[in-house]
This record gives C-alpha cells, structure tokens and sequence, in this order.
C-alpha cells in the first residue's frame, strides 16, 4: 500500500511537469484553469497499459487514453508487467498521463532479461509514446459504427547490452525506431463487445527488443493489429489480440525468424484506482528459442 | 402427465401464433428490453432508485436542488418506457431545452449514467439488458452535454 503511495505521488509530479510541457507552448492562456484530475470516464474504458506503455490492450495500443480523464480533466496511470516464457522474461513499467481524453504521454522500460539465452544478458527498451485522439467517441455514440480515432506515435530505444550490442552491428540492426500508428476503437455497447484495430509503421526486429530494421530490410512496414473484448460485467472484460509483426531479420537464418504475437486475456478493475490483467500469451521464435509462450501478469494504479 | 404436457406446449405455441399474427413483429421485438425491465411497475422501482442517487449523489445533487422530482420521475417513466419499447410517449422537453439551465460536462453525464447502472445493479437488472438500455440512452449526450471546461466557450 505504501508502494502505491509513494508511486502514486511520485507520479503526480510526474504528471505535472509533463503537463506544463504539454500545454504551455500550444494552449491557450484561459484553459488550464478549468482543467483539474478527475476520474470521469465509465470503468474500464481507459483500456490498460500496453506492453509498450500506451493505453490499449496487453500487445495493442487503443484509440482510448490511459486512466478515467474525460473532456476537460486530466489523469493517468502507473503499470508494472510481467511475462514469462520458458526461456526469457518480459518486465515492463512505466506512466501515462492523459489530458481532456484528447492526448496522452507515456513512458515506459522494458527489460527482457535473456539470461538463459546469452548469459547475463538483459535488453532495456526505453519507449517514449504520444498519441492524439483525432475523432469520435468509443462508448457513447452506440447508434453510430464510427469508430474513436487515434494518431500515436513511439519512440524507442534499446541498450541491447555487449553480448549482444556486436550480433545487432553485424546484421545491420539500428539501436532506435519510431513506430507510428493508427488505431480504431469502438465498444458495441448494447452487446458489451469492444474491437480495435490498428495500423502500425514500424521497422522493429522483435518490437524492438532487437533493434531496428537491417542491412538487408530497412524500410518501414505496416502490420495489422487486432483487439476484440467482451465485458462480462462493468468490472470485467476478456478478450483476444492479434499483432503481425515484419521479419527484417530472417535473413540472417533461422534463429532470427520473427513471429506474429498473440495474446488471451482478462482484465479486472474493482473500482478506478487499480486494476489487474493476467493473460497467456504466445511470442513464437525469439532468437532460436521456438513456440515461446507464458503468463502475462500486469497492474495498473490510476491517478 | 403426457396430457399435462401437451396442453402446455398448445397454450404455449398458441401464445406464439396470437404474438405473431396479432402485431408487428418488429413492436414485439422492440418490447423485448421493456420486459426485460419488468414493465411498467419494473421501470417505476428503477426510477425511485434512480432518482434517489441523483438527489443524494454529490457528484448531481446540486443540479437537482430546484427540481421537481415527482415531475422528474413521471418523465424518466416515460422516456425509460418509450426508448425501452414500451408503450408509452415521453411527453417531457427535448434533452437539450431540459437541460440548457446548467453546465453538463461529458464527466456529469458519465457520473448520471454510472448511478443509472447502480441503480439498474439495485433492481437487479441482468447485465445484458442493462447495456441494452444504456446503448439506447447514450447518444442522448450530444444534446445533453453541454459545457466542456478548459476548453474556451
């Protein structure tokens, strides 16, 4: 509890540096006022934090921004994850801030520890994520099909560490990318079935987590993204997520082939302050280790 | 006993046939919610418990100070009746003339739309119908909504 404290203040200051940087230089004067934390949107609807920091789903960023903020509030969330394969971990947090459920900022570190793979070998992906809710209104126009719209953009980069540093050199692999994306959402109210699809442009090996493009494939690639979600209750959704991913390293042999990921989840919010998702989800190849696959455990504090 | 049974499923085909022949089809589809909220008497509890949050709700409460609530109440019968397909006319002002006498954000509508669920959570509405009902109410926030702070008016 004084964990969550401790984070939860720490991320207040969080919050309001990032959002002085956000609205002094393009805001006008008169808005700040009005603009206070709040938790004003329906449970659940912020989505949770994506394993890249962005809110969404485990794999997939959403068009929703992350925490409770509806128009004229501002908020956010603090998550840790956790993954397990049979032979790598997956470690991830990080914070988000969101403003008038119109932009949202995200931070956050993931630290795949290969130890088992490359002996005393951990990769840290730092990722930097903005995204800019362009149109509509995922819950509340139920007698429409439009979707809520959103612009996202990440920016990563990896210390892949020295075992591994000269094995990126040698294939060509960049330590930073930005992925840039597009999501679709909309929750079907009267059934309770929310589906997401995005577009990504990347040219991530491994989201990342292997650097970016190669010398035999440097150019972005769009990958599809799906999110389907049912709400069982207010408080609980399950779902199915589908991610394609490019295959720049594939060249290089076998070991290197990259795979789509997907994930089984359910996630559970007993009121807006905190939330839990635990998933199964399924990696494929990850450098010449196959079928990688495991629990996905991940909490999120809002504010 | 073989008796018994047949008798049932004659009445219970004949009710069928009577539903089927007697209206449009596309009215006792629509009414399917309205039963599902028990009817009138259902709709009638649903809005006593309603009603009861927005006057006690801090989050509402100001806004309902001046209002008349049996007035109140006999309009949600209505609307809830009408959009739930039964049969009856909300006979009230548009949303957006019943609501122009104060600044309704998005957050306001949501906390209205949260004490509806609990209130439905109350009267013991399955969660299935509950949607139903919201999925019909929710448009209703493009005339309600009307005030969005930090953004200039």
């Amino acid at each position: 509890m004084r964990t969550g404290s401790v984070l939860l203040a720490s991320s207040r200051r969080w919050l309001l540096a990032l959002t002085i940087c956000a609205t002094v230089p393009c805001a006008h004067a008169e808005e700040a006022p009005g603009l206070d934390f709040g938790r004003g949107k329906l449970l659940l609807t912020g989505g949770v934090a994506s394993i890249d920091g962005a809110a969404g789903g485990g794999l997939v960023p959403w068009a929703v921004t992350a925490g409770y903020a509806t128009e004229g509030e501002f908020g956010g969330a603090a998550h840790v994850t956790r993954l397990k394969t049979q032979d790598y971990a997956l470690t991830t947090f990080g914070v988000a801030v969101s403003i008038s459920d119109r932009f949202e900022a995200s931070l956050a570190r993931q630290q795949l520890d290969a130890g088992s793979v490359i002996p005393g070998t951990t990769l840290k992906l730092d990722i930097l994520g903005v995204k800019w809710r362009l149109a509509g209104d995922a819950v509340l126009e139920s007698d429409s099909w439009l979707p809520q719209l959103a612009l996202g953009a990440e920016w990563k980069h990896l210390d892949p560490g020295s075992s591994v540093a000269p094995i990126l050199a040698g294939v060509g692999a960049k330590t930073s990318g930005i992925d840039l994306y597009v999501s679709a959402t909309k929750l079907f109210l009267g059934p309770g079935l929310l589906v997401n699809a995005t577009l990504r442009a990347t040219r991530a090996n491994q989201n990342g987590l292997l650097g970016f493009g190669s010398s035999e494939h440097n150019g972005y690639q769009l990958q599809p993204e799906f999110s389907v979600a049912l709400l069982l209750r207010r408080s609980v959704a399950v779902g199915l997520e589908y991610r394609t991913k490019p295959d720049h390293l594939a060249f290089a042999g076998d070991a290197y082939r990259e795979q789509d990921w997907a994930d089984a989840f359910i996630a559970w919010a007993p009121n807006k302050r905190v939330s839990l998702t635990a998933a199964w989800v399924e990696l494929g190849n990850i450098v010449g280790r196959a079928h990688q696959r495991g629990p996905y455990l991940s909490a999120q504090l809002t504010f | 006993m073989k008796c018994h049974l047949r008798s049932i499923v004659c009445v219970l085909l004949l009710a069928g046939f009577a539903r089927g022949a007697g209206a449009d089809p596309t009215v006792v589809s629509n009414s399917a919610l309205y039963d599902a909220l028990g009817g009138n008497p259902g709709i009638a509890a649903l809005v006593e418990t309603f009603t009861a949050r927005l006057v006690s709700d801090p989050r509402s409460a100001p806004m309902f100070q001046d209002v008349d609530l049996a007035k109140l109440k006999t309009r949600l019968r209505e609307q809830f009746c009408e959009v739930s397909g039964g049969p009856c006319v909300y006979k009230g002002k548009d949303m957006e003339t019943a609501h122009a006498g104060v600044d309704i954000t998005k957050a306001h509508f949501n906390a209205v739309v949260e004490m509806l669920q609990d209130a439905m959570d109350g009267e013991r509405v399955a969660f299935r119908d509950q949607n139903r009902l919201l999925a019909r109410l929710a448009p209703m926030h493009r005339q309600i909504v009307n005030s969005a702070p930090g953004r200039s008016h």
